[in-house]
Order: structure tokens, then sequence, then C-alpha cells
């Protein structure tokens, strides 16, 4: 077997007496789009910053293809290529979509630091910047400041900026989270033509949205994976009916994600 | 395809031309014609004063408007640049070495230098924090710093400084830079270069980081820049333009003391850049102006001008907190606007309220200043005696400014009306 995508051993993460994340191990192979199910405060947003660098695991280890990346920084993580989108929408407020977009691209087209160039005369800043507002639909409202888009935009240019650096491995966290049926049905549609290829976690509440997108499934209750596997052997989990999916299960939730 | 999708993103030529061009050929412009105009000396020497603290303000704003970092101590490197540049002079002087072929007309970059350096070695831990901590640390330095300058006399001078003279060395575009009417064009010319270098810099990607600091770290680590390196390296550039202040102030004024480095020109400068507007490139600029005019002219009418200055400072905090640049283009906005007769009528009730609160305020200060002063002299505008103890006065003072809060409000509160 390949080397995985992301490769997770042993990971724990305590907040003072409490402990979070109780030895997860998880192995993502290169081109799976996994999903991370689980109760409210599960630890499923702590698991993303904890592969992300944002916060730093109390033991255990995060390897990125052959590389690991625990214990490094986050923007150093980045620029291996993975991604993370947030819960809560963590754009650039007071600039244009288009300039969050830009934001989000250069260190992937080697701008670095530069201090001697003219951000208007680097063309494959603009291309770029305008192939990935193309492609998340927002390229009609790129000169609209950021905190004016309604909801659903922003959450969108959420995605837009995770995806924008061209990352191999991305994490969303809860990329429907508060959207209408037809706003989900949107945000799915773009989240599989804009991680084609590519590696994806996602973390999701909508069951629908779970089972319709993803190749293999997690359950996280308590810190812990409790189960991981393909869709159908999730369903039929007994451990995870009880822990988590109860009634849901029964809404047959597989014919709403093949839709 | 994405071709025309990226022209079409972008600005057009014009819009550029009229936004990023033309104000600096205006600019260029202005400083042409103000010597056509033959300014008097000491007109002279406030402009000079003017195109330095220009340059200061804006270094100042690179920090505070741009990267969102609140400095209690940029004077730092405003003083530590001019002081760079006045020891090069000395050597331009006694002809050491290269120096002796150094234009004296070149010495801000010689501040630039010495200000960016200074930058790189205090910012290195400086700039590890944000917001409070960096505000408390840059207090700390510029203590610091000022302290040193008075205990290392043989850097600094000492109380009396360090003194040069201008006119040595080659010179360059046949500028003896001996008259001020020359030095006029010196600071005219080193005041349109760090300006559209400022400029220009807020236009790289690491100028447009910059802002994406300022307004959310956290995210960007997660787009792959390093938001203390950032940081640092604005704080670096925000030095440079501080000591390429320092340089033209060092040829302007042929002296540097310790009093340079101090807390005072830091929240002066910071002064400058919160009244003209920091959210806009330009309003230090206008800070600039009106302060040090202000600081030249004001002085000479009243002794309590600083009052004054402290006034100005909390009624731009309190009502128009995007200063100058602000109210100026909340009126261009104003005057374009389809209902404009209504909105200029309120203003103009709004205007005359503050100019009533303002002569009370005026009154209020002018004679309580005479009056501590001691020396029984009376406040007497327009041959008006208000004598302290007359009760007239204070009740014309309490009057004035009763009366313009009442109608500032009420046509505040018509605004909140028309607006809801
Ligand atoms: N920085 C922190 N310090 C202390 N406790 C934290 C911190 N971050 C998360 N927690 C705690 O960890 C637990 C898991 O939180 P987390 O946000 O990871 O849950 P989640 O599975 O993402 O939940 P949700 O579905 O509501 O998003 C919660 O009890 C939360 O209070
Ligand atoms: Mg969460």
């Amino acid at each position: 077997m390949s080397t995985p995508a992301l490769s997770i051993r042993d990971l724990t993460k305590n907040f003072g007496p409490a402990e979070i994340i109780r030895g997860v191990t998880l192995d993502i192979p290169p081109g799976e789009r996994h999903a991370i199910i689980g109760p409210n405060g599960a630890g499923k947003s702590t698991l993303f910053n904890l592969i992300s660098g944002l916060h730093r695991p109390t033991s255990g280890s995060v390897h990125l293809g052959s590389q690991k990346i625990s214990g490094r920084k986050a923007h150093e993580i980045n620029r291996m290529g993975l991604s993370r989108s947030f819960q809560v929408s963590n754009i650039f407020a007071n600039m244009t979509v288009r300039e969050n977009v830009r934001c989000a691209v250069l260190w992937s087209l080697g701008t670095g630091y530069s201090f001697w160039r003219n951000i208007g005369n680097l063309k494959h800043v603009q291309e770029r910047t305008a192939e990935v507002l193309e492609t998340v639909g927002l390229i009609d409202k790129a000169s609209l400041p950021a905190a004016s888009l309604p909801y659903a935009d922003q959450r969108t240019l959420e995605i837009a900026i995770t995806i924008a650096g061209g990352a191999d491995v991305i994490l969303l966290d809860e990329p429907t989270a508060g959207m209408s049926h037809s706003e989900t049905e949107r945000a799915v549609a773009l989240i599989e033509r804009a991680t084609r290829g590519k590696t994806l976690i996602i973390v999701e509440h909508d069951m629908s949205v779970v089972f319709g997108l993803s190749d293999r499934i997690s359950v996280l209750v308590y810190g812990e994976v409790i189960a991981s596997g393909p869709p159908e052997a999730i369903r039929g989990d007994a451990k995870v009916r009880e822990a988590y999916l109860g009634d849901e299960a029964e809404d047959s939730p597989m014919v709403e994600g093949a839709a | 395809m994405t071709d025309t999708l990226s022209i079409s993103l972008a600005p057009s030529q014009s819009e550029k031309f009229r936004t990023r061009v033309l104000p600096f050929l205006i600019m260029a412009a202005v400083l042409v014609v103000i010597p056509l105009t033959g300014p008097s000396r000491t007109t002279y020497s406030l402009l000079n004063a003017i195109g330095i603290n220009m340059v200061f303000a804006l270094s100042y704003n690179m920090l505070l408007g741009r990267a969102g970092l609140l400095s209690f101590g940029h004077a730092v490197y405003f003083g530590l640049g001019g002081y760079a540049a006045m020891h090069a002079m000395q050597a331009i002087e006694t002809g050491t070495g290269l120096w002796s072929i150094f234009p004296v007309f070149a010495l801000p970059l010689v501040g630039f230098a010495g200000g960016a350096l200074a930058g790189a070695v205090i910012g290195w831990p400086s700039c590890r924090r944000a917001g409070i901590p960096f505000a408390m640390i840059s207090l700390g330095l510029a203590e610091l710093v000022a302290a040193a300058g008075f205990m290392f006399t043989s850097l600094f001078g000492g109380e009396e400084g360090v003194s040069g003279d201008r006119m040595n060395g080659p010179e360059l575009f046949g500028l003896s830079l001996g008259p001020i009417n020359e030095v006029y064009w010196f600071i005219a010319a080193w005041t349109l270069i760090g300006t559209v270098a400022m400029f220009a810099f807020t236009r790289t990607p690491l100028g447009k980081m910059g802002e994406a600091v300022r307004d959310n770290p956290e995210r960007v680590e997660f787009v792959g820049y390093d938001p203390q390196r950032v940081r640092y390296l604005i704080f670096i550039f925000a030095g440079g333009f501080a000591g390429l202040a320092g340089g033209m102030a060092a040829v302007n004024y042929e002296i540097f003391t310790p009093e340079t480095l101090s807390v005072i020109p830091s929240g002066f400068v910071l002064l400058m850049a919160y009244v003209g507007g920091i959210r806009y490139f330009a309003g230090p600029m206008l800070g600039a102006v009106l302060l040090t005019y202000m600081q030249s002219n004001l002085s000479d009418f009243t002794e309590a001008w600083l009052l004054y200055l402290g006034l100005l400072f909390m009624m731009i905090v309190m009502f128009a907190p995007s200063g100058l640049a602000g109210v100026l283009v909340s009126i261009s906005q104003g005057l374009q606007s389809p209902d404009r007769r209504d909105i200029l009528g309120r203003w103009a009730r709004y205007a005359a309220g503050a100019l009533l609160a303002f002569t009370g305020i005026v009154i209020t200060i002018e004679v309580a200043v005479r009056e501590s002063s001691g020396f029984g002299e009376v406040f007497e505008p327009f041959g008006f005696a208000l004598a302290p103890d007359n009760p007239v006065t204070w009740l014309l003072a309490l009057g004035l400014v009763g009366a313009g809060g009442w109608v500032m409000r009420s046509s505040g509160s018509d605004k909140e009306e028309a607006s809801s």
C-alpha cells in the first residue's frame, strides 16, 4: 500500500485536566474523501486544530505523506500542502472578496514576502485569483467587501480561501453548517468540483451530505474513533447507531444523499 | 479566458491612472509651484518642517494604519536615522575616506539605513507580539533609547546634541543647500520620493499581507504566511522611512539632540497620523500639514496651544474617528448624493453648533490661562474685556458651550432619524 496522504498516530490533546482527544489513530489514503462525524463537543474541530498546527498535540504524531507535521507551525504545515477551513467563518472581513482570495494564492505562487514587486503586475496572481473565484462562483461579487456578503457566500469564500493555495490535503470543518437546503446542495457540488483528485477530510453534521460525499467515515465520540469504514459499514454498525446516529439512521439518508 | 477575467477584475487603466498616478503628479506640481509664489523665509521653514513630518507620519502609518501596530516609540527610528545622517554629515565635512564623495543631498539614504537597522534590531523582540504587548514594549524601548541618548555623550552629543554643516561635499543638481530656498528643493524631492515609495509599498505582496495580518492574523497562518515575520519586515521598513525623515531633518536643521528620540515626538507623530486619518493613505499627510502648522503658528497666538492640540485630538477620536481624511471623504460623498441639500443643511447646523461650543471653550481656556499666569492680564477679544471675576464671562462661556452642544445634538438626532 502506498503511503497515506495523512497519517495520525495515537494523537491526544488535554486542555488542562480535560482529555479532549484520547488517542486517535487514522490513516487516510491519497484521493480519499473522508468524513468525520460525531456528536457536539466530541472533539472534531480540536482534531482539525491539532492536524493543522493551530494547537500542539499533547502526545502522538501526524504525518503528511512521509513528513512529520505535528509540532510544526501552522504556516509551515500549510506550505507543505495541507489547508483547512474553519467552522466559524474566518475571512479577511475588511477586504474585498478578490483581495481575500488573492491573499490565499500568494504564497503558493512563490511571491513570498516580496516588497519589490507591484501586486497588480503579477499576472499569474491575477489569473489564479480569477480562476478560484470562478470555480467557487464568486466572480460577480469579486469587488464587494467580504463582510457585506450574505452568510452562505461567506461560507463559500471560506472554502475558496482554503482551496486557493492548491493544497493536496483539504480539511473542511462543517462547510454547510447553517445553510439552507438549496445552498447546501450548491456547496456540496462546489466541494466535489474543487477537491477533485485531492484528499478531503470533512467534518459534517448533515448526514445526507456525509453519506453522499464520502468514501469512508470515521465516528468520533468523546475524543475517540469508535468506528471507521465505508458508509454502509458505518450505517450498520451497532455501536455507532447507539452512540451517535440514533433515529437519524432510520430516515435513510442514503436516499437523500444519492438524490 | 482567464485573461479577460483578470482584466475585468482589475481596475481599468484610466481608473489606475486616476487613483495611483494622478495624485502624485498633482503633488509634484504643487511642490514645483510653491516657490513661484515667492514664500518668505518663515514660510519656507514651515514648509520644510511639513515635508519632514509628512514622511515621518506616513512611516508611522505603515505600522498603525496598515499593519495595526500601535507604537509609542516611533521617534526612536526618526532620531537614530537622524543621528546616523548627522554623523555622516560630519564625516563629509572632514572628508574621511569614501564620505568625501558622498553628497549631502543623499543623506536621507543614510537616515533610511540607520532607521531600518534600528528597526531590525529592536523589532526582533518586539514584533513577536501584536496588540497591547507590542504597544507597551515600544513605550519601554522609547524610554530606554531616549535615556541612552542622554547618557552616551560621544554618540549623541549630550544636551547640546550633534551638529554639522550641510554646505560640504559634492553638490547635486547645482544645489549648495546653503539658502533655505535650496533646502526647500531638497525637502520637496525627498518628500515626494518617500511618499511615492511608501505608497508603492502598500501595493506589494508584503504590504498586502500586512493588511491581512492587521485584519486577521490567525487566518494569515493558514494561507502560508508567518504573521510575526510579516510584522517584523514591515517594522523594518517603517523604521527605515522614519529614518529617512530623520535624515531630511538632519540636513534641514543641521543639529540633532537626544530629545528627538523621546516619547514626546513619538506621541506627536501618533497625533499627526490619527488626526489626519489612519485608514487613508493621505490621512497622515493632512495631519502633518495641520499639526505642523499649529505647532509653529498657534504657539505664537496662545500659550495654551497644546491644550488646543489635545482638544482637537479628543474631538477627532470622539466625533470623527476616521480623521480629517474621513471627514473630507464623507463631505465629497455627501455632495454627490441625491439628497445633498438635506445633508448639507444638517452639516451646516452641526458645524455652527460646533463653532459655538468651540468659542465657549476658547473663552474658558484663554481667560483661565491668563488668570493662572498671574500677571492680571485680561482676555479682550475684539476689545471686549472678559475679566475672570466677571460672572458675564462665565455665563457667556457656559452659554456658548451649552447652546452649541444643543445645536449639535439636535442636528445629530436628525441624522439618526433619517438613517433609520
Ligand atoms: N482551546 C480550548 N481550551 C479548552 N477547551 C477546549 C478548547 N477547544 C475545545 N475545547 C473543548 O473541547 C471539546 C471539544 O470541542 P470541539 O470544538 O473540538 O468539538 P466539536 O466536535 O468540533 O463540536 P461541534 O460539533 O459542536 O463543532 C469541547 O468540550 C470544548 O469545550
Ligand atoms: Mg466543531
